[in-house]
């Protein structure tokens, strides 16, 4: 355990979480604490639920049963109006960007501050261009959703998730589909925010050399369950062989690949 | 037979439980007009896309309407030496009936449609669910403007159609057939009642608008959010519209005019 974890009370806690999809369990028996301040990050093999979990965070899905708290608040308990005062508090990068299609790059950064400040033009206009400057496009201001490419979109929607200075941000895969300087930038940009304003930051992504960098503490999620958590380098050299594999990429281990499923054997030779 | 009695089931729970969401879809929306009035612009915008872009199709349509109802009368009336009232059975078919029903079809196919497909597809690639983390509501920003577009262009779409159609039935009964166009006039002036001809043909429009376009923000806003969902949404869109303008059409007709 880090130091000084205990003392701190967690900006989000997550206790006895339990989520059903179509019957399936996603999350069984989740307990996580987010610290303020820090940059958190989430990590599993694909389909385990992490875009899942933020979207339980961001209260936009419901628990089947246990408590998620940010700020002290249970958000599952809130009324909508609530939940929206509280998301003001939040920012979310979408997997998919998630932009406005309608709206240009400008107007799609513009949006959450027109939306929720009566600033003068001339100020949102500013303000719109230095974060788009941090993420590098301010040059494709004018360009619809339509006319990025898929690293693009994301970059837009991080400047986005981030225009009105939330005090949480949530990071789902920021890194995909980034060539490796946009992605080494975007790397340094999440740790740089998080430590000039004092952000928390929750990242979720699979590269893990380049998380466990800039990560203050890292959960790894498999099968409804924390396996692991702790500082990055307790992580990488982990007692179990399972996180050890997942750490590190290797091919064989006792991660499992496979959606869970009979033999293949079974499969081939048991149909009509 | 047991197994198909639980389909039988679920398949009634199902729809029982759409039907809630459809109610509760239609009570923010209608929570959302206060907002709405701080914006009007979003309802501007809405009422061009929704309105204006289907003025085309409804007008050229019932010109035709118009200009078939005028000749089709006109053999049935002329048997009787009953030309002169061809101005009143044309209007008043149109006023009463096609206009406000023929537009509401028109509007599910053309209006409908696109916006079942718009929402389905803003759904779909979450962007709905970015407008809810940027703590904006997505039903009053994005559904409200569209649902009040239109439920207040339908009745403008039905006059259209209707005032199209009587100059449709003037160009061929006067001009081709020889009807005698100061009767046409005046009958119809004299023989279409304000209150029992136009003011429920409004009333059914303004129905048929609410429906046509619940049912179309519905569709979309409670799809699968993949392109499979958002197609069938569309057809469903277009095919519980046309049921509901119909059905509805019958029972307001009963209620308005059947003593
Ligand atoms: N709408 C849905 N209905 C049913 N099951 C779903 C739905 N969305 C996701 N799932 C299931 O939930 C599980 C977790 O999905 P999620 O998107 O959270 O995974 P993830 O960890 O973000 O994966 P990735 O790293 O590939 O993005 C998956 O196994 C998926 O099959
Ligand atoms: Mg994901």
């Amino acid at each position: 355990m880090a130091k000084g974890r205990s003392v701190e009370k967690p900006l989000v806690r997550i206790r006895g979480l339990r989520f059903l999809r179509a019957g399936r369990a996603i999350f069984d028996g989740v307990d996580l604490d987010i610290l303020r301040g820090g940059v958190t990050a989430i990590m599993g093999p694909s389909g385990t639920g992490k875009t899942t979990l933020l979207k339980l965070i961001a209260g936009q899905l419901r628990p089947n049963a246990g408590s998620i708290e940010f700020a002290g608040e249970d958000i599952h308990r809130l009324r909508s109006k609530e939940l929206y005062r509280l998301r003001m508090r939040m920012g979310m990068l979408f997997q998919s960007g998630a932009l406005l299609t309608d709206l240009s790059v400008f107007d799609n950064v513009a949006y959450p501050i027109r939306e929720h400040t009566r600033l003068p033009e001339s100020l949102i206009r500013r303000l719109v261009l230095l974060k788009l400057e941090a993420v590098g496009l301010r040059g494709a201001r004018d360009l619809m959703p339509s006319e990025l490419s898929g690293g693009m979109a994301r970059r837009v929607a991080l400047a986005r998730a981030i225009a009105l200075d939330p005090s949480m941000v949530m990071y789902d895969e920021p890194f995909t589909g980034q060539d490796p300087i946009s992605m080494g930038i975007l790397i340094q940009l999440v740790r740089r925010l998080n430590d000039a304003s004092r952000l928390t930051s929750i990242v979720v992504s699979h590269d893990v050399k380049e998380t466990a960098q800039i990560a203050d503490y890292i959960y790894v999620i498999s099968q409804g369950r924390v396996m692991e958590h702790g500082v990055p380098e307790r992580l990488l050299d982990s007692d179990s062989a399972w996180v050890r594999q997942f750490m590190h990429g290797l091919p064989d281990g006792p991660v499992p690949f496979h959606y869970p499923a009979q033999s293949l054997e079974q499969d081939l030779f048991s149909g009509p | 037979m047991t197994r198909q009695l639980a389909r039988l089931g679920r398949a009634g729970i199902q729809s029982i439980e759409r039907l809630g969401r459809g109610h509760l879809l239609l009570l923010n929306l209608l929570a959302g007009l206060a907002d709405l009035a701080l914006r009007p612009t979003l309802l501007i915008k809405q009422l061009y896309a929704v309105g204006v872009l289907s003025v085309a199709i409804v007008t050229v349509s019932g010109l035709f309407v118009g200009m078939v109802l005028s000749l089709q009368g006109y053999y049935i009336l002329s048997r009787f030496g009953a030309e002169e009232t061809l101005g009143v059975m044309v209007a008043a078919s149109l006023v009463r009936e096609l206009g406000p029903v023929v537009s509401a079809l028109l509007f599910a196919g053309r209006a409908g449609s696109a916006l079942t497909a718009e929402i389905g597809l803003m759904k779909a690639t979450e962007q709905l669910a970015g407008l809810e983390m940027m703590a904006v509501n997505p039903v009053k920003r994005i559904l409200t403007p569209r649902f009040f577009a239109g439920f207040l262009s339908m009745p403008l779409l039905a006059a259209m159609f209707s005032a199209i159609g009587v100059l449709g039935g003037y160009f061929v009964g006067v001009g081709l057939l020889g009807v005698d166009g100061g009767a046409y006039w005046s009958q119809m002036q004299a023989n279409i009642d304000l209150h029992e001809d136009i003011f429920n043909g409004v009333i059914k429009s303004f129905v048929f608008g609410w429906v046509c376009t619940w049912i179309a923000l519905f569709q979309g806003y409670d799809c699968l959010p993949t392109s499979e969902g958002v197609s069938r949404a569309t057809t469903r869109t277009v095919v519980h519209s046309a049921f509901a303008v119909l059905g509805l059409d019958f029972v307001l007709t009963a209620l308005m005019f059947g003593n």
